[in-house]
């Protein structure tokens, strides 16, 4: 197990080396480099002052040389500047991470008990009309475009009823606990039912494995109630496979709430990123995607320590 | 099965048809009429008009052609990628087999959509590629499928991979071995055959996923450009007319969602009916 663990980390070192330089790459040929940008502001600007810039920048030199010259100072915890929020790269993502862990955490945890309850409702009779309109349900909300999803409910509850705000984060000069929730009320909506559908159809799945194993005919058998051989026998071997799953979108907190924050103008992670992108931003864009790419890759180990842990019948040797 | 399969039928039809008959009956989704806009629905436009007085149900057919086109094209060349990549690891096993699923999983475990939208911002004229390709206006369309194909291949490619790892010791590939057949022979003729099944439900899921994703970057602003149009960057324009005219983006989205949502009961039809045998 511990050999195994390590192996994994040292694979997901090496993906997130990889990337860290093909993101680097990918950057560099996005549209508008910062010589660009100085270029188009200032007409008066000569081949030989773009030349010397270039120089001052290091742009002149091959793109290795310089993804070494940056991986140095990253792993010094120098990220370099934000032009589009002119602050230091760091101290732009930690606000916006705290934000995108509020919204994604409650909009999972929220998600994840409606889908446990619905789950195992659904297991409970198969084939039944209720297990049939679930499944429906399901299905709608793996269909969903998030946006429209999200464009729907402002429609509903912001333009047309006026119970909730539509955007942002917080009233300015107001921002109390009741401003913060009632913001954030319909972003959440919106990320939990996008997510619910998914995580019901893994809970039926897993509670109807479970229910047809041989141990719950025998708890049955010796008079247990039915709640307990849901609560106690059964939810206890679905959750393996559910746990796993809940690992596994732990990765995307960080930046899985892209489309939504967007929707919502909602200063988180999600939105950060599409802003550096769009904005030229290259080593915000940098930071946050590289950040992004190592908690996906967390969530993943998580998954496969947390498999390894609660089911005794799988080993990793 | 067959009330997504109908729903699929009606929507494909309207798509592919409906520009054309609309054409036959002298209209045409791309005439522009500045006296009739943003107008409520009436004999002539049975859903009204858009920002540029466009009739809405024309634009949505023609929408629907552009979004199929992009779900069918990608989902295929996804699934024929992944499928060689899944017969060849599985077929070959070693070396080979661990370097493929390693990359499958390295792709599996990424953040998509962040970087999908780096891909989808790149400066195609920066990589290298020549310049009538890179300024056509199908070069959206284009970009959309290769992205969309390239990190979709993946379910194809480990679903493959398992059912030859399954099949490349049964007794009639062991026969055909025996008997002299080249590996292709047995890739083709006998493995693939049987994969073929779950390959079917996972290309019909994958054109529902696709279609999101299409419409996800096209509504961002990186998918789609114009003249062409689908129903996401549809949904895009109509964005900012939110509040005079909040069912042009009503329409669209439920356009993607009723198509998504058969091709997902599709494949989970299929699924069962393949599962009984």
């Amino acid at each position: 197990m511990i050999r195994f663990a390590a192996i994994r980390l040292v694979e997901i070192a090496a993906v997130l080396l990889l990337m860290s330089f093909v993101i680097y790459a990918l950057i560099g040929l996005m549209p508008g480099d910062p010589i660009d940008l100085m270029r188009s502001a200032d007409p008066r600007a000569t081949a030989a002052d773009v030349a010397r810039l270039k120089a001052l920048q290091g742009l002149d030199r091959p793109l290795f040389e310089r993804y070494l010259a940056w991986g140095g100072h990253a792993l010094g915890g120098d990220l370099g500047y934000s032009r589009l929020f002119a602050e230091p790269v760091t101290s732009a993502l930690g606000p916006r991470l705290a934000n995108s862990l509020l919204l994604m955490g409650t909009s999972f945890v929220l998600a994840f008990v409606l889908a446990l309850a619905l789950g195992i409702a659904a297991a409970r009779r198969p084939d039944s009309r209720l297990d049939r309109a679930i499944s429906l349900f399901c299905f709608a909300g793996v269909s969903v475009p998030t946006f429209w999803l999200a464009l729907v409910l402002i429609l509903i509850f912001a333009a047309s009823l006026g119970w909730f705000p539509a955007s942002g984060i917080a009233t300015a000069g107001l921002g109390g606990f009741r401003d913060r929730l009632a913001h954030l009320a319909l972003p959440v909506a919106t990320l939990t039912l996008a997510g619910v559908g998914g995580y019901t159809r893994y809970v039926r799945a897993a509670m109807r494995d479970a229910l047809a194993q041989d141990h719950i005919r025998t708890a049955r058998a010796k008079g247990a109630s039915e709640a307990r051989v849901i609560w106690r026998h059964a939810l206890r071997s679905a959750l393996v496979p559910v746990t796993t799953i809940l690992a596994l979108s732990f990765g995307g907190l960080v930046s899985g709430a892209l489309v939504t924050e967007t929707m919502f103008a909602y200063p988180g992670m999600g939105k950060l990123i599409f802003d550096a992108v769009m904005g030229n931003d290259y080593n915000l864009a940098l930071a946050a995607l590289l950040l992004a790419t190592a908690t996906t890759l967390a969530g993943n180990f998580a998954a496969d320590l947390a498999y390894a842990w609660l089911d005794p019948r799988v080993s990793y040797q | 099965m067959r009330l997504p399969l109908a729903l699929l039928g009606v929507i494909a039809a309207a798509s592919f048809a409906g520009p054309v008959i609309g054409t036959g009956l002298g209209l045409d989704p791309a005439t522009v009429d500045l006296a009739d806009r943003v107008a409520g629905p009436s004999a002539t436009h049975l859903l009204g008009t858009d920002e540029l007085g466009r009739d809405v149900l024309l634009r949505l057919f023609e929408g629907g052609r552009i979004s199929l086109a992009i779900g069918i094209a990608a989902a295929l060349a996804a699934a024929a990628f992944g499928t060689t990549v899944g017969l060849v690891a599985g077929y070959l096993g070693g070396w080979t087999d661990r370097v493929l699923m390693r990359v499958t999983d390295a792709i599996i475990a990424l953040p998509l959509l962040p970087l999908l939208i780096v891909l989808a911002a790149l400066d195609l004229g920066k990589l290298g590629l020549p310049a009538w390709l890179v300024q056509s206006e199908d070069i959206s369309l284009l970009r959309i499928v290769t992205l969309a194909a390239l990190i979709g291949w993946t379910t194809a490619a480990r679903l493959v991979r398992g059912a030859t790892l399954v099949t490349r010791n049964r007794d009639f590939v062991r026969a055909a071995r025996s008997l002299g057949a080249g590996v292709p022979h047995i890739l083709i003729r006998h493995i693939l055959p049987n994969v073929l099944a779950p390959l079917v439900v996972a290309t019909s899921l994958s054109v529902g996923d696709v279609i999101l994703l299409e419409s996800v970057l096209s509504f961002l602003g990186l998918g789609i450009q114009p003249p062409l149009a689908s129903w996401g960057s549809m949904l895009s324009n109509a964005q900012e007319l939110i509040s005079t005219a909040p069912l042009l983006a009503v329409y669209p989205g439920a356009m993607i969602f009723a198509t998504v949502i058969a091709c997902n009961l599709l494949g989970d039809a299929l699924q069962r009916r393949f599962d009984r045998g």
